[in-house]
C-alpha cells in the first residue's frame, strides 16, 4: 500500500483531515521489495500461519504429523543402515545421525527453494486482485520451511542426547551458520525461480530436478572423507564449492560430531579444513546471490499479475 | 485542492502468446508466423483526481477500464509513465475478490484487511461491523471454497467498505449481489462519497454513475476518450440513446 505508516501504527484515525492528507506523499500505490516485506511483518506472519495451517487441514492428528514423519524416518534410517546393513561400522560412528542431520538441512533448503518456486503461482488469486509486495510469498515459504525444521531438530536431539551429545558454543554456531547460508541461498533461488515459474511452468520442474541433485551432492549418505579419498583433494575442493555441502557439514559439526566417542578425532578426520571460513565465504556468496536475485525479481515481477 | 490520484502518460502493454510449447514456437517461427503480439491495454493515459471527487470510469468491454483500475490500486505497475496516489486505497477490483479458498471466511477477512494495510487491532475493532455488513451468519467459519459467488462478493465488499480509506475503488464486483445487498451497498457508497472520500467507480450503468459521480472518464481502446461532465460522458458513449428495449437498463447488470 502507498501509506507508509499504516500497518505499523496500531491505532488508525477514522478519517483523515485534509491537512493530514496533504502531508502524505504522492507515491506509487504499492511499495515493493524485501524491505517492504520486513516492514509489513503482520501480513507476513499471517501468510506464514495460513500456509502452515493449510498443510494439516482436514487431518485428525494435525501438527503431530510434523513430529511423526521425521521420527519414523529416523527410525527407518537407524534400522536399515546401522542395524541391518551395518553402514559406517568402524568408519562413521552413528551413521543414522550423520545422515539425518544432513537431511534436516537439505529438507529446509529444498522446502525453501521448491516452496518459493511454487509460491507465486499458488497465490494467484491474491496477487491478481490485491496489491501485495510479491516478494512476500517466497519469504513466507522460507519461514514456513524454518517452522517445519523445528520438529525435525527436536527429533534429532533425542538420539543425540541419548548418545551423550551436549550443546557446545562452537557446534551451535556451526549449525546456525549452516542454516543462515541455506536460508539465504534457498530464498535467492526461490525468488528467481518463482518469477520464472510464472512465465514458464517448466521452471518448477527444473527446480525439482535440481533438488534431487542437492540430495546426492552433499555429504550425508556418504562421509566427506569418501570424496577426498576416492577422487583426491582437487575434486574435493570443487565439491566444496557447492554451498549446500558446507551447510550440511556445518550441521553435522553441530550435532553429529558431539555424539561420537572422540569428537575431536572425528572432526579432524571427517571435516574439511577451515570449515568456518568456508562457511562464512559461502554465506557471503549466498547473500550476494540474494541481492542479485532480488534485482532480477524486481525487474520481472511487474509482469507477474498479467501472466498468472 | 489536493491531488489524490495522478496518472501521467501511463501505458501498460500486454503480450499475447499464440504458442505455448517449444515445438509450437519453433514450428511457427519456421513457417514465418507470429509467435506473440503485444497491445496496449492502457495507452498513454493522463489525468488527475482531486480530493473528494467521485469519478465514474466508463467504456465498452475490453477498453482498458479494469487495467487502469489495477494500475491505480497497485496490483499492476505501468510499463511507462507514472501512477501516483496519496493515502490508503481500498476497494474491489473485478469480480471475485482476492481470497484464499483454503481459508475460512474469518481468516480471509483478516488476510484481506492486512493486505489493505489494516493492523490486527484495527481489524479487531471493525470486525463486528464487517461481519454484520456481510451477513454471512454461520458460514463465517466455513472455507471460502464452499461459498457461493454472491457470498464471496459480500465478504469482499464488506471488508473494502469498512476500511478507512482515502481513495475508494469500486469495480463491477457487485453484479452477483442480490437486490437487498445491492441496496445496502449503494447506501454505503453514498455515505462514502458524502464523507469526502475520493471515489473511483467503474460501471456500465448510467443510472448509478449519475447518482454517485460528479465526473466521468471514458476509456476507448486503451486511450482516454473523454474526461469531463457526467451527462456529456454518458452521451459520448451513446449510453443515453433510448432504444426500444432499454427501458430499465439503468438498473440492470452491474448497477449498485
Amino acid at each position: 500500500m502507498s501509506e507508509r505508516l499504516v500497518s505499523s501504527t496500531p491505532a488508525e484515525p477514522a478519517r483523515r483531515t485534509l491537512s493530514e492528507l496533504e502531508s502524505l506523499p504522492l507515491a506509487p500505490p504499492a511499495a515493493t521489495g524485501l524491505r517492504e516485506v520486513v516492514r509489513r511483518r503482520y501480513l507476513l506472519g499471517m501468510l506464514v500461519r495460513n500456509t502452515i495451517q493449510s498443510r494439516y487441514q482436514g487431518t485428525v492428528l494435525g501438527w503431530l504429523w510434523s513430529y511423526l514423519q521425521p521420527a519414523i524416518r529416523f527410525c527407518m534410517f537407524y534400522f536399515l543402515f546401522q542395524v541391518m546393513i551395518g553402514r559406517g561400522e568402524g568408519t562413521i560412528e552413528n551413521f543414522a545421525i550423520h545422515l539425518f542431520a544432513g537431511m534436516v538441512m537439505v529438507h529446509f533448503f529444498t522446502e525453501t527453494f521448491n516452496g518459493g518456486t511454487q509460491s507465486l503461482v499458488q497465490n494467484r488469486s491474491l496477487i491478481t486482485k490485491l496489491p501485495v509486495p510479491r516478494e512476500m510469498f517466497p519469504v513466507a515459504r522460507m519461514l514456513v520451511a524454518a517452522w517445519h525444521t523445528i520438529p525435525m531438530i527436536i527429533i534429532l536431539l533425542v538420539p543425540c542426547i541419548a548418545l551423550g551429545w551436549r550443546p557446545d558454543l562452537v557446534g551451535m554456531a556451526a549449525a546456525l551458520l549452516g542454516f543462515s547460508l541455506a536460508a539465504a541461498l534457498g530464498l535467492a533461488l526461490g525468488l528467481v525461480f518463482s518469477v520464472g515459474n510464472v512465465f514458464m511452468r517448466d521452471v518448477s520442474k527444473i527446480a525439482q530436478t535440481l533438488t534431487q541433485f542437492v540430495t546426492f551432492s552433499v555429504p550425508m549418505m556418504y562421509p566427506f572423507t569418501l570424496v577426498d579419498t576416492r577422487f583426491g583433494g582437487d575434486v574435493a575442493n570443487y565439491y566444496l564449492a557447492n554451498p549446500m555441502a558446507e551447510a550440511v557439514l556445518l550441521i553435522q559439526r553441530g550435532f553429529w560430531i558431539g555424539t561420537t566417542a572422540d569428537p575431536e578425532a572425528t572432526a579432524a578426520v571427517h571435516m574439511p579444513d577451515h570449515l568456518f571460513t568456508r562457511g562464512l565465504i559461502m554465506l557471503a556468496v549466498s547473500l550476494v546471490l540474494l541481492v542479485l536475485a532480488q534485482r532480477v525479481f524486481a525487474r520481472l515481477e511487474a509482469k507477474v499479475p498479467e501472466r498468472l | 485542492m489536493t491531488t489524490m490520484i495522478q496518472v501521467e502518460n501511463a501505458t501498460k502493454a500486454f503480450t499475447l502468446s499464440y504458442q505455448r510449447s517449444l515445438k509450437q514456437t519453433v514450428l511457427a517461427k519456421a513457417r514465418g508466423r507470429k509467435t506473440h503480439d503485444t497491445f496496449n491495454a492502457v495507452d498513454d493515459v493522463t489525468f488527475s483526481v482531486h480530493e473528494g471527487e467521485a469519478v465514474g470510469l466508463m467504456g465498452l468491454n475490453g477498453s482498458g477500464k479494469s487495467t487502469l483500475l489495477k494500475l491505480i490500486s497497485g496490483v499492476m505497475r505501468p510499463d511507462s509513465g507514472s501512477v501516483l496516489t496519496r493515502g490508503r486505497i481500498a476497494g474491489l477490483i473485478a469480480t471475485g475478490t482476492g481470497f484464499d479458498n483454503n481459508l475460512s471466511g474469518r481468516e480471509n477477512l483478516y488476510l484481506n484487511a492486512a493486505i489493505l494495510g489494516m493492523s490486527r487491532a484495527e481489524t479487531d475493532r471493525k470486525f463486528d461491523e464487517i461481519v454484520d455488513f456481510a451477513d454471512l451468519g454461520k458460514f463465517l467459519d466455513t472455507d471460502v471454497a464452499y461459498y457461493s459467488s454472491g457470498m464471496k462478493a459480500r465478504l469482499g465488499f464488506s471488508v473494502a467498505v469498512n476500511v478507512d480509506a482515502d481513495i475508494f475503488i469500486a469495480d463491477e464486483a457487485l453484479a452477483v449481489g442480490d437486490r437487498p445487498f445491492k441496496r445496502k451497498c449503494k447506501k454505503r457508497m453514498d455515505q462514502i462519497v458524502a464523507s469526502g472520500v475520493t471515489m473511483f467507480y467503474v460501471s456500465h450503468a448510467p443510472g448509478s454513475v449519475r447518482n454517485l459521480c460528479n465526473r466521468v472518464l471514458v476509456m476507448e481502446n486503451g486511450r482516454l476518450g473523454f474526461d469531463g461532465d457526467v451527462e456529456e460522458g454518458i452521451h459520448y458513449l451513446h449510453y443515453d440513446d433510448n432504444g426500444d428495449d432499454s427501458g430499465d437498463d439503468d438498473e440492470l447488470g452491474t448497477d449498485i
